[in-house]
């Protein structure tokens, strides 16, 4: 492939909770206006808008319309991207070959969602209708906690990991989340506040599990040239890995295989992006500084270790007791507090994901969240690992300080 | 009527408009006057045999003649083949527990059931299959036990369905 290469130079997000106070757009702009004030740009220059928006519980239907006249990028072109809870790596993926193609100079990517308008129970029930409906939700009434915890079962039952192991992600992720003035849930928890709650889904918990959350996310991307002048430390996409797993988990060959419980999508992902960023996949936890992993429960995170190739099967429960995802560690992983506690709004996530390496890798984190939660840059490197549903998408995002070399 | 709208409505007759404070933060909230149900159908035209399956006490799977490989869900095109000649196979219901889930927290439209446990089986045919597991105490529940998987109805709605069982 002949592509340009494309440089992050702006970065937005909004706070994540509750968002009562606002509306669809007027949330998107919350982010919007801090990617184009951090990047030094106004709407007329862009030329492209993706809209990374779930949906379903929200009142818009055409919410890349309504962020389009709302963030002033009228008449631009723009559409909405859906890839579950990787919708907006998704939308990243498109907007990136927008401009790594030549078709626009600067595009703007917003992942948004706006859960809370409709009630929790809803919520809930279109999340679990997130597979294959009638083979999974009609009858069984399948849920998105019930889904990661036939996961959890599985690896429960081949390498012998406690619940408690689990219970430790949750205690580094709120621990991170507090240092994030944008997180959703800034309280530190322990071992025994996830042990004590209540299950969602056995063997998964209260605390096991991520927020149903409001939010938005923003990215801007540009082509090299605008990306040199804009920016004075651009930060590159330089490879993006994306693969599509089954609708119906019944169809994984991974639940009959002794060896393996993660999910084979996340791995192609990771493999085609470690081929182009020309990184070995048995050595990859050496070749980033830092990294966010999909951790919507704590056994997502907990796979993704060994999906990404950090560990070999069956050990990220070592990381997790030896504390080696902690800042500081072998790598650390969800120091922005992670889906788990910073909240996950479906669409914004994969966006808030990469804002959270991009300040890292610009070393302003620590300016946001504080010094303890900015990783020591010297590889220049970051991963995202985002995951849609029950890895029925999967996308792998490298950022590098480094232009990258075709 | 939810909560919300209940109050909206109140509202509506005090004040013309259906503005509501949220119970939890106080922030006022517009609550949509218009409500959408929504219930979907899907054609069955393909599949038909395994509905018919289920009335004679039968779960099939298919098969395709050319590279047999095994599909359930039962589909009648081979993607790989791009054919449409499969073998309808009932299933013999010999398996066993690969994984499985107990749901707590349910979505609207299951509150009117006991918490469930959710499985995934082995079937000696070669594919698996997602269903409940009907089981007293979910505590003799041993990674890779044997299970039968047969046709059910399920109440209140007296509708045909599968579950495992244990043996």
């Amino acid at each position: 492939m002949n592509l340009k290469n494309v440089g992050i130079v702006g970065v937005g997000h909004s706070t994540f909770g509750n968002r009562y106070d606002v509306r669809i757009d007027e949330l998107a702009w919350e982010a919007a206006s801090e990617a184009l004030k951090d990047a030094g740009l106004e709407a007329k220059d862009l030329d492209f808008l993706v809209v990374g928006c779930a949906g379903g519980w929200s009142a818009e239907s055409l919410p890349a319309v309504i962020c389009s006249e709302y963030c002033g990028t009228l008449p631009k072109g723009s559409m909405r991207v859906e890839a579950a809870c990787a919708t907006s790596s998704a939308a990243a993926t498109v907007a990136y070959n927008l401009v790594a193609s030549g078709y626009a100079n600067l595009a703007l990517i917003i992942g948004v969602e706006k859960m809370y308008e409709s009630p929790g129970p809803v919520q809930i029930e279109l999340i679990g209708r997130a597979g294959n409906y009638f083979w999974e939700f009609e009858n069984f009434g399948m849920t998105f906690p019930g889904y990661y915890a036939l996961h959890a079962t599985g690896y429960m039952w081949k390498h012998g990991m406690k619940e408690e192991d689990l219970a430790e992600i949750a205690v580094k992720n709120h621990h991170y989340a507090c240092m994030n003035p944008k997180a959703q849930f800034r309280k530190e928890i322990s071992v025994d506040t996830v042990m004590g709650s209540r299950y969602i889904a056995w063997p998964l918990k209260l605390f096991d599990c991520c927020p149903l959350t409001d939010g938005s996310a923003a990215l801007i991307l540009a082509n090299e040239d605008i990306a040199k002048k804009t920016s004075e430390t651009p930060v590159w996409i330089s490879s993006i890995g994306a693969s599509t797993g089954t609708g119906n988990l019944s169809r994984r060959d991974m639940f009959s295989k002794l060896e393996y419980s993660g999910l084979e999508s996340a791995v192609e992902a990771a493999r085609q992006a470690y081929k182009r960023a020309g990184i070995d996949y048995q050595d990859a936890a050496q070749q980033f500084d830092v990294a966010c992993v999909h951790d919507c429960f704590t056994v997502a995170e907990l796979m993704a270790y060994e999906d990404l190739g950090f560990c070999r099967r069956g050990e990220a429960v070592n990381l997790v007791r030896e504390k080696q995802t902690y800042n500081g560690g072998l790598i650390p992983i969800n120091i922005d507090g992670g889906l788990k506690a910073k909240g996950h709004p479906i669409g914004a996530t994969g966006c808030s994901m990469i804002y959270s390496l991009t300040k890292q890798l610009r070393q302003e984190y620590g300016k946001l969240a504080g010094k303890e939660a900015q990783a020591t840059i010297n590889k220049g490197r970051a991963l995202a690992h985002n995951i849609g549903g029950t890895g029925h998408y999967a996308y792998v995002t490298i950022l590098d300080l480094e232009k990258p070399h075709y | 009527m939810s909560d919300l709208a209940e109050a909206a409505k109140e509202r509506i007759q005090k004040e013309g408009l259906p503005l509501v404070a949220e119970s939890k933060t106080n922030l006022p909230l517009y609550v949509s006057i218009r409500e959408l149900p929504l219930r979907f159908q899907f054609g069955t035209s393909k599949i038909q045999k395994f509905f018919e399956g289920l009335k004679d006490g039968k779960i099939y799977m298919t098969r395709c003649n050319k590279c047999g490989e095994g599909f359930f869900p039962p589909q009648a095109d081979c993607p790989k083949c791009i054919d449409t000649d499969v073998k309808w196979i009932p299933l013999s219901g010999e398996g066993e527990l690969l994984t499985c889930t107990m749901i707590f927290v349910k979505p609207s439209t299951f509150m009117h059931y006991d918490n469930y446990v959710v499985g995934i089986a082995q079937m000696k045919e070669g594919v698996r299959v997602l269903a409940w597991l009907r089981i007293a105490d979910p505590a003799e529940i041993k990674p890779k036990m044997k299970i039968k998987l047969q046709t059910t109805i399920r109440k209140p709605e007296g509708i045909l369905t599968y579950e495992f069982v244990p043996i």
